[in-house]
């Protein structure tokens, strides 16, 4: 199955390379989706190999593999480093072994102090760790000592993810019929501003809604997501945003490499962006960050201003303490950043 | 009854008929009435949802044919009408057949089709009065249940002859020998005989073909005697205008004849008389005792051809009209209004256009300081307010917001005058109140013995007054009750069928007004009141409701960016409050490229969503949060 699949992508490469023309450069590349330090790294070297082949990679790029606690190995770890990556995103999610268990991860916190120690020795100086806040048994505590172990230990960027209960889900279910308790929205924001609070003290910038770096060590990769940049996904059930469209391949392997072998129709879902729903996007992602849209930027690029078109809810959504004007850039508020949704649906 | 038929078998049915035209006999039609009539039956098809009757019906449709012999030369098949009707749905609670057995003895079969619930009990009990049989068919698997014993009720209660049919024998698992005996335990009728039947795989449909002509009686009835014809269902056509389905019970009805409408008085003359194929309207010259057809007479409201009325001639009116008439009135009565107040005119047009093929319903304008302009609107139940809804949603494309219900509530003021609201908002301040009285029902639940219990406590929690019990055989108990009609409207048929495991039936009728403690609970959000959820309710339960109101509410308003105070008050004052505290959070935490569209449906749904809610004061009300209030015991 693995090689199978890892020619597929190299045959999706080929797609893309004689499509993205001259001067298409790539700014970042993200190893991700599931675990790929599960894969034997010769996979990766041969994966990052082909990747240079077909496209122009800037010799500054930012290239990320994700990884979980427990599948890294200093020799691993090595290999990266060998081709090319130069960040790390490591999924902790908790601290306590306990918490661990209950969200059904197989590490424990020690595995991650072993795995930060092999990726330092190996020579990484920008690594990011994903959290998660809000889930069922989390006390307020259990997140403080969390937040505070991970800083203690010296990583660059923290992603901090409020857990959301999407349906269909057993943990869903287990709530629904009151088996389980779910986090109540003001605790949950009590360890949001926590993690506002102390990553702020800890000298970490808050520059997402769910991010925060030391600076210099924003995302690129993300950054370009919120600057409504385009991007390519390989691989299946990833998705792309390329030449105007966005779509997504096959989610199911097998159906993504049978679609590559017999050179069917890849994508689904296509979807031109239209002027309208760049301009939704543009404000929908740019309000994400923490420094907000630039209204120069931003007639700049769609020809209009943020005030010709949105002044009505701009003005009521400033009244109602959701946005603010600082520094010349439209941004969220505080409060905004705890109901963004109530901003983003004025743009939509 | 939706009976699938291709033209090819009319046609092919026709060509056959031409090939013996010539042997036909030309004499009179009314001489032959009589022993026409002996050649019919009519029937209807009970049982419960998913037991076959549909595919029982297709099935007879299939194995018969569709016009007699003679028929086809004396009747005029306007093909222009066929063509016409073809493609269109017709409300067809009727179809005739025709039945050739081995003697080559020709029988005509109406199948006449019945709704199915309480909201309709009035409708089904006139299409059964139109028969004189019943084929119940039972599942060979599942065997008796709910809706079948309350349908054989109901068929018993009109004497029809009901011939038991078990269906699906052909499954794995199928015990027909069982139902046969539930059949004779649990409804008393000898089933020995009973066709075992597979409808779907056509197994021993003959023998339920068979069972029609030597079970269900013939028709009686004098063809020469003042013509007396049951409407037992109507509907509006664009272009015959009312086309009203008629049983003759006695006399005979011709194209051209000076109708009356025995209780509505209304004249008429006939324009059209004929029979139903599944897809079409057929003419003919007249229809006889003992038939079912149709017919037209440029009416143009079906209240003018009210289902239970008697047509006669206005020439040679009967004596009498045929018993068990009711004039169907509105019982239940809400507040209709587009989710859009700039669709109101749509609305407006849409409730018109439904009203010319439904007595029941009734709608005047009415302003609501909530909702804007809508309508109060007329319903004989909750079932038929859903499904008026169900249809302006659907067929006119319509988002609207209702009110609770309310029935009709006389108020005598201290000045002696007599007012009736059918809106809460109306009721007069309690200092000018002399006495409220509320419309009382006789109400009638048929149930297995078993559910007694739980059915009496049910009807005591809505004030029911257990008046007489009847014991019609071993297994089953009739018991009466004198209830308010406010107990009943809001969910006591789903409540009944949960408590009797959807065994026990209702009926219900108007027994008159009665004196009652009432009072009138209001809703405020944040101190101001909304009118739309008002409604008056028995003193005695104002608390309970009140509780349960509010928590509902709670349930389904969304947090606003400042706390909710929602308060049940009666006459100013505040008997349950419940709080929806402030919207903390409301942020998609991770959106990346993968997320991009998906999150964008989100908020477009979520966009959506705050469109369809009605601002009251600062607070925004969904849709749901008016319905909510519909249905409390859930």
């Amino acid at each position: 199955m693995i090689p199978g699949y890892c020619s597929a992508l190299v045959k999706e490469m080929d797609y893309y390379k004689s499509r993205a023309g001259r001067g298409y450069e790539i700014a970042s590349i993200y190893l991700g989706g599931g675990t790929p330090s599960l894969l034997e790294p010769g996979y990766i070297s041969m994966i990052m190999d082909e990747c240079r082949k077909a496209f122009s990679i800037s010799s500054d790029a930012e290239i990320t593999i994700e990884a979980n606690p427990g599948t890294l190995s200093l020799e691993k770890l090595k290999k990266y480093k060998e081709c090319g990556i130069n960040r790390l995103s490591i999924g902790l999610q908790a601290w306590q072994d306990r918490h661990l268990s209950s969200l059904g991860r197989i590490h424990t916190s020690g595995d991650f102090e072993e795995n930060l120690l092999a990726a330092r020795e190996a020579g990484f100086i920008n690594i990011s760790v994903d959290l998660i806040f809000g889930f069922p048994g989390q006390s307020l505590e259990d997140w403080e000592e969390t937040l505070e172990r991970v800083t203690n230990h010296g990583v660059e960027h923290l992603s901090c993810y409020s857990l959301k209960i999407e349906e269909g889900t057993a943990l869903y279910d287990d709530v629904k019929k009151g088996r389980v308790k779910a986090v109540d929205d003001e605790l949950d924001r009590d360890m949001y501003h926590l993690a506002v609070k102390k990553l702020r003290d800890k000298g970490f910038i808050h520059y997402e809604i769910s991010n925060f770096s030391k600076p210099g060590f924003e995302s690129r990769h993300n950054m370009n997501y919120w600057l409504a940049g385009e991007y390519i996904g390989l691989g299946a059930g990833t998705h792309s945003y390329f030449q105007g469209k966005r779509y997504n391949n096959a989610e199911k392997p097998g159906d993504y490499m049978r679609r590559i072998s017999r050179e069917e129709v890849l994508f689904e879902n296509v979807q031109v962006i239209s002027e309208k729903d760049k301009i939704s996007e543009y404000i929908m992602l740019g309000l994400r960050l923490t420094r907000g849209i630039d209204p120069e930027d931003f007639k700049r690029k769609f020809k209009a201003g943020l005030p010709e078109l949105y002044g009505n809810s701009i003005d009521m959504l400033v009244e109602k303490g959701l946005l603010c004007f600082s520094e010349g850039r439209l941004k969220l508020t505080e409060q905004g950043l705890d109901l963004a949704n109530l901003v983003f649906v004025e743009f939509i | 009854m939706e009976g699938k038929i291709d033209n090819n078998k009319i046609i092919k049915n026709k060509a056959a008929i031409e090939n013996k035209a010539a042997a036909g006999d030309k004499a009179a039609t009314e001489d032959k009435a009589m022993t026409r009539a002996k050649a019919i039956r009519n029937f209807c098809i009970i049982a419960h949802i998913d037991h076959g009757k549909s595919t029982l019906a297709d099935r007879l449709i299939e194995m018969t044919g569709l016009l007699t012999e003679r028929e086809m030369q004396d009747q005029v098949l306007d093909s222009m009408d066929i063509e016409r009707e073809r493609g269109i749905t017709i409300k067809a609670r009727a179809v005739r057949m025709v039945y050739k057995d081995d003697r080559g003895d020709e029988y005509i079969f109406n199948l006449i089709d019945t709704p199915g619930h309480v909201d309709f009990n009035y409708e089904v009990s006139r299409s059964l009065a139109a028969c004189e049989g019943a084929l119940l068919v039972i599942d060979a698997v599942q065997g008796i249940e709910a809706q079948t014993l309350a349908n054989a009720y109901l068929a018993l209660e009109h004497n029809l002859e009901i011939v038991p049919v078990i269906n699906k024998i052909d499954l794995p698992n199928a015990q027909p020998g069982h139902v046969k005996k539930e059949i004779e335990d649990i409804i008393g009728l000898d089933a020995g005989d009973a066709p075992m039947i597979s409808a779907k795989n056509r197994i021993n449909v003959e023998e339920v073909l068979e069972c029609i002509v030597n079970k269900i009686p013939h028709p009686e009835g004098n063809v020469d005697m003042p013509l007396r014809a049951l409407i037992f269902d109507s509907y509006y056509d664009n272009y015959k205008g009312v086309i009203a389905f008629v049983r003759i019970k006695e006399g005979k009805l011709m194209r051209g004849d000076h109708i009356k409408m025995m209780n509505t008085g209304k004249e008429f003359l006939v324009t059209e008389v004929g029979y139903m194929l599944p897809n079409t309207l057929v003419q003919c010259e007249g229809l006889f005792a003992g038939e079912v057809g149709y017919i037209a007479a440029s009416i143009k409201n079906v209240r003018d051809a009210r289902v239970g009325d008697t047509i006669t001639l206005a020439g040679n009116p009967a004596a009498k009209p045929l018993p068990g008439y009711k004039k169907v009135n509105s019982m239940v009565f809400f507040g209709i209004y587009p989710a859009d107040g700039a669709r109101f005119a749509d609305l407006k047009d849409a409730l018109e256009k439904l009203q010319l093929n439904d007595a029941a319903l009734t709608f005047e304008q009415e302003t609501s300081a909530a909702l804007g302009t809508g309508f109060r609107c007329g319903f004989l139940g909750l079932l038929h307010m859903e499904i008026i809804q169900e249809r302006l949603e659907r067929e006119y494309d319509l988002d609207l917001v209702t009110t609770a219900p309310s029935v009709v509530y006389r108020i005598t003021r201290k000045d002696g005058s007599t007012i009736y609201i059918d809106n809460p908002t109306n009721m007069p301040p309690v200092t000018e109140i002399e006495k409220m009285e509320e419309p009382i029902v006789n109400a009638s639940i048929m149930t297995p013995q078993e559910y007694v219990g739980n059915i009496m406590e049910l009807s005591q929690e809505r004030r029911g007054v257990l008046k007489s019990m009847e014991y019609p055989d071993e297994s089953r108990v009739i018991m009466h009750y004198e209830m308010p009609l406010n107990e009943i409207i809001y969910d006591f048929f789903d409540a009944l069928k949960s408590r009797s495991r959807g065994y026990a039936s209702l009926d219900y009728e108007l027994a008159g007004y009665k004196e009652s403690e009432l009072v009138k609970l209001d809703i405020a959000l944040n101190g101001e009141i909304v009118d739309a959820l008002s409604f008056i309710v028995h003193k005695d339960k104002v608390y309970p409701r009140a509780r349960r109101i509010a928590e509902k509410l709670k349930e389904s308003i969304p947090r606003h960016q400042f706390e909710i105070a929602i308060q049940a008050c009666v006459g100013g004052k505040i008997i349950a409050r419940e709080t929806v505290k402030a919207y903390r959070k409301d942020v998609l935490a991770k959106c990346y490229g993968g997320d991009i569209t998906r999150k964008k449906k989100l908020l477009e749904k979520q966009k959506e969503g705050k469109k369809r809610m009605r601002k009251v004061g600062s607070v925004q009300i969904p849709q749901e949060a008016f319905m909510s209030v519909l249905k409390l015991d859930t």
